[in-house]
């Protein structure tokens, strides 16, 4: 990849962040870590892979994109903001009575959002849906999940998963953002879904194991993707909870917690930085 | 009765399916291994291309339908009633319900006429537990011809549908030339004075054939068939009730949460009247022949015919 790109979704993902800060803080409730553990990806999926028009939602040959775990929608909409689907302000009322942004998606409320999901475990289904759907007409959009590594451990991940190789659907792409945390602690010590990549390899997937946080990573990981074929692809994503925030970083505690005034303000602060810094480069 | 043609609504479901499949090629069907039973086989023989098998995994068959609905396809998904209800209702309400996807769920095989396979497969509950779901239609047809009618409406309207079919081969009622099926109507099959009969499924046969038994005591009874359960019929309901002024429900499921529920709640609110429930008093059903079944937890004419006995003497 190189610098330039790099830096715009650098950028992109760093206006993310201060989405996600923004959309929680405003609504007082909501889930920090694991929205901030996915801004890199989600800004190289809305900004560089997907093929998705503002301009034309609609569109039947877009690209679809389902997060599995719902609960991360904060990144999201930070994005499709960003992108153009509806006004930067709509972010302040994440959450509130009458909000179009809801607590967890919905296809229906919001521009841009192709799946309502949020009960863990069934967007990966619906995903493989839209997949074989595609594969079943002969459309040549792509279907794009993001799933949670604690979601993993809903059965009906693994009867996607067993129904996504058997139908041979390589036109869709999974995204585990293997961040070890979830509610109750760590993934190891709650139930265990180790090893990720083995029972993906098992269950028929072509597997791809990255750093959620390195763009070069991910763009490699999308591209290899697009050259399987027979079988869904997996991208395993070892990731920082919390990532971007210095007091969130790899606190299970910041799952689903609001920021206060101070703490706000000095994420707001470190993001800003980050931006600077970035600017500042060559 | 004279001899009565026998159809499980299931077998209508199945070819209903073939037949319209020409018509709206944009229909698609989902099976969890069970496209025997539930004959949505007959669909696929005819477009395999347009028949997915999920396999025993029916909580992914109702995401993945939701997805499919989700990108512009009707989606029929199709197990027994226990499994499509019970199992996967979290997924029906989430996935389908919630964002209101052209999803139309097939359950077969509901209530106690599954007979020998015992209480574990003897759905009773799929009524209570789907028209608690916002924006669910609920349709439970009494026979072939009315579950043809059914599958076709549902292709036509937009969003989710829950279809109650049957496993049992059940007589053919509604073979009238006057017969019309509108959603969210009921079906007048026989006028009477002294009662009303709400029956659904396949207490509507023996509705009718209550209707006889209470003709030769000299009570007259009309007889509603109510294939839509949600929204359920308040204008026909109500119009019976002020002019039998006593009502007898009559169901293949437990009384509670079902359609003598749906008949009460709409009564209640509407025009107070007497009603007694016949279906299955809150238990679980067991093992036997499937009329054997119906007779012992009191699903048969007779016991209509008592109930309606019951409620005309509950009259003020």
């Amino acid at each position: 990849m190189d610098a330039e790109k790099r830096k715009f979704l650098e950028k992109q993902a760093l206006e993310i962040r201060k989405g996600i800060v923004l959309e929680i803080y405003s609504a007082q409730s909501g889930h920090p870590g694991g929205s901030l553990a996915i801004a890199d990806v989600v800004s190289y999926l809305y900004f560089m892979e997907m093929h998705v028009d503002a301009q034309k939602p609609e569109d039947e040959k877009r690209d679809r994109f389902v997060l599995s775990k719902g609960h991360s929608v904060p990144a999201v909409y930070a994005a499709l903001a960003l992108k153009g689907d509806f006004p930067k302000e709509w972010l302040k009322e994440f959450r509130k009575l009458g909000s179009r942004l809801q607590g967890h998606p919905n296809m229906r409320d919001t521009p841009g959002i192709d799946m309502s999901t949020g009960s863990l475990g069934q967007g990966i289904s619906a995903a493989c849906g839209m997949a074989l759907s595609a594969k079943a007409c002969g459309d040549p959009y792509r279907v794009y999940t993001i799933l949670g590594d604690g979601e993993l451990e809903e059965g009906q991940v693994w009867e996607a998963a067993m129904f996504a190789a058997q139908y041979k659907l390589d036109n869709l792409v999974a995204y585990v953002d293997n961040n070890g945390l979830q509610i109750d602690g760590k993934i190891t010590d709650v139930m265990s879904p180790e090893p990720i990549t083995d029972k993906y390899a098992a269950f028929g997937w072509h597997v791809i194991e990255i750093d959620g946080h390195n763009f070069d990573e991910i763009e490699a990981a999308y591209k290899e993707a697009k050259t399987v074929k027979g079988k869904p692809t997996v991208i395993v994503a070892h990731s920082i909870k919390g990532k971007g925030i210095s007091y969130m970083e790899n606190q299970a505690s910041w799952h689903g917690k609001a920021p206060n005034d101070e703490e706000y303000a000095q994420a707001v602060k470190e993001l800003d930085a980050a931006l600077a810094k970035l600017e500042a480069q060559a | 009765m004279s001899e009565q043609k026998k159809v499980a609504t299931r077998d209508a479901y199945g070819k209903a399916l073939a037949e319209f499949g020409e018509q709206y090629p944009n229909l698609f069907v989902l099976d969890a291994d069970l496209s025997k039973s539930t004959k949505t086989a007959i669909f696929k023989e005819k477009f395999p291309k347009r028949h997915f098998n999920c396999g025993i995994a029916e909580s992914n068959m109702m995401s993945t339908a939701a997805g499919m609905a989700a990108v512009g396809k009707i989606v029929f998904a199709s197990t027994f009633a226990m499994f499509a209800a019970g199992r996967a209702f979290e997924q029906v309400r989430n996935s389908i319900g919630y964002p209101h996807l052209n999803v139309k769920i097939g359950a077969t095989h509901a209530g106690l006429s599954v007979g020998e396979d015992g209480a574990t497969h003897q759905c009773c509950e799929d009524i209570a537990l789907m028209r608690s779901i916002p924006g669910m239609t609920v349709i439970s047809p009494a026979d072939a011809i009315e579950t043809r009618a059914a599958v076709l409406a549902a292709i036509q309207h937009d969003g989710p549908v829950y279809l109650r079919m049957g496993r049992l081969a059940v007589p053919v009622v509604n073979d009238t030339p006057s017969y019309h099926f509108e959603l969210g109507k009921g079906v007048t099959l026989q006028d009477g004075q002294d009662v009303t009969i709400v029956a659904t499924g396949l207490m509507v046969a023996e509705a009718l054939r209550a209707r006889e038994m209470l003709k030769a005591d000299g009570v007259s009874a009309r007889v509603l068939d109510i294939h839509t359960i949600k929204p359920i019929d308040d204008e026909l309901l109500k119009k019976a009730a002020k002019e039998t002024g006593a009502v007898v429900t009559a169901e293949e499921h437990n009384i509670i949460g079902g359609l003598g529920s749906a008949v009460c709640e709409s009564l209640a609110e509407n025009y107070p009247t007497p009603v007694v429930r016949v279906g299955v008093d809150d238990q679980f059903g067991q093992s036997g022949k499937a009329l054997q079944v119906l007779e012992f937890y009191g699903l048969t004419a007779e016991h209509i015919v008592k109930a309606a006995k019951e409620a005309i003497q509950k009259k003020k």
